[in-house]
């Protein structure tokens, strides 16, 4: 899995935005991700205090807040609440539904000194 | 109706409900307990809302690729599938079918060998190889360097062979006009649905090794309903490459999008 890659993303977007928004530590960073986008928490939060080590989130705290998926019904036009990419809408049964949300994978909150 | 199936529309009510669009549970699983609580309190922490994509690094570069591609026109493709479905036996056979009709390149991903760079230039195209080493996908930096290396041509067809995997190089964007997914027979028609995110990320997936059909349980139209329950707009063509069953249907569909 890219869960790594990820991290190391995380670490150099946090160094880019300490500079334009004037910090020098991050104690607690917020990931937003969605129940449909391809990561695993958990191996994210594994990885994650071994990432940070030596850069201005060591020691960060890292929190999860988990967005529900939802897709629009090609068919009855309805949303309806998605676990997989290919759930059929709720309403009507029908298999075609376009997501709507539930693919984020982004940081929303930071706390920096 | 729906423009997938043509179905009509059995509920009839053609309303858009609005549900609250995040439910949001918030949960911490991550805590350190700072051993000195120097940074810990007070000294001006501040909380700042932010809106910072986990891809955003790689999406910024596949942007300035894509743009790279236009202004030169260069179409790309990324093909993607788990090892072994033909990737590189099909851009061998569409190599030798296209290559007098435009310029082609090839970058090849693999965790390690040059073999598939190899292959591609026996066949007299340019072709360079990436070693990801550990890393199981190519990235759009990565891209990026090896098209300036391989001084790909203006108006040319460049195929991108991904690492076979059919997990992360969905999250990848490379700059690429499409993502192809290429799935073999032998692997199952269940794999769009065990692998959702890469059918859901591709344009056009490549039913392959078609000539092995009388031998394998591998129901094509089961496997075409799954494809699309996860991507209902998803191009699907089939094909062989080694016994080159329907294989100007693809190739006629690159020479389409060439032009
Ligand atoms: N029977 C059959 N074998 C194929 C076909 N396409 C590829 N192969 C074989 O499948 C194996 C793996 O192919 P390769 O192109 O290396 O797969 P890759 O890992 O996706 O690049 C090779 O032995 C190919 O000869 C096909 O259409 N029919
Ligand atoms: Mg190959
Ligand atoms: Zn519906
Ligand atoms: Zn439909
Ligand atoms: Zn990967």
């Amino acid at each position: 899995m890219h869960e790594l890659s990820l991290l190391e993303n995380v670490r150099v977007i946090l160094e880019d935005h300490a500079k334009k928004q004037n910090f020098q530590r991050v104690e607690e960073i917020t990931l937003e991700i969605g129940a449909l986008s391809c990561v695993e928490t958990e191996a994210l939060a594994f990885a994650f205090e071994a990432v940070m080590k030596g850069s201005l989130a060591e020691n960060a705290q890292l929190r999860f807040k988990h967005i529900d998926a939802q897709g629009r019904c090609l068919s009855c036009g309805q949303l309806t609440v998605m676990e997989m990419l290919y759930d059929a809408c709720e309403h009507c049964g029908h298999p075609h539904v376009d997501v709507v949300s539930g693919l984020e994978m982004k940081i929303t909150e930071l706390k920096v000194s | 109706m729906c423009g997938i199936c043509g179905c009509s529309n059995p509920s009839g009510t053609g309303k858009f409900s609005v549900v609250d669009a995040s439910k949001v549970s918030l949960l911490t699983t991550h805590h350190h307990n700072h051993g000195n609580e120097q940074h810990s309190q007070a000294d001006n922490q501040r909380l700042i809302q932010v809106e910072l994509d986990l891809l955003s690094k790689n999406n910024a570069y596949a942007a300035e690729n894509r743009a790279y591609f236009q202004n030169n026109k260069i179409f790309v493709l990324n093909l993607v599938s788990s090892p072994g479905a033909g990737k590189t036996t099909l851009l061998v056979e569409t190599i030798k079918v296209l290559k007098d009709k435009f310029p082609i390149a090839v970058i090849e991903g693999d965790q390690q060998t040059e073999h598939d760079a190899d292959r591609i230039r026996a066949t007299g195209v340019s072709a360079l190889q990436i070693n990801t080493g550990r890393a199981c996908h190519l990235d759009a930096h990565g891209i990026g360097r090896a098209v300036q290396t391989l001084k790909v041509k203006s108006n040319s067809f460049l195929a991108i062979e991904n690492v076979g995997n059919l997990v992360c190089p969905s999250s990848f964007d490379l700059g690429e006009a499409h993502k192809i997914v290429v799935l073999s027979v032998t692997e199952g028609d269940d794999k769009p649905l065990k692998y959702p995110d890469m059918f859901y990320a591709a344009d056009v997936m490549i039913i392959n090794k078609i000539d092995l059909l009388p031998y394998v349980d591998f129901d094509v139209e089961r496997c075409i309903d799954f494809a699309r329950r996860v991507n209902p707009t998803i191009q699907i063509l089939q094909l062989s490459a080694t016994k080159s069953d329907n294989f100007s249907e693809w190739t006629d569909w690159l020479i389409a999008k060439m032009q």
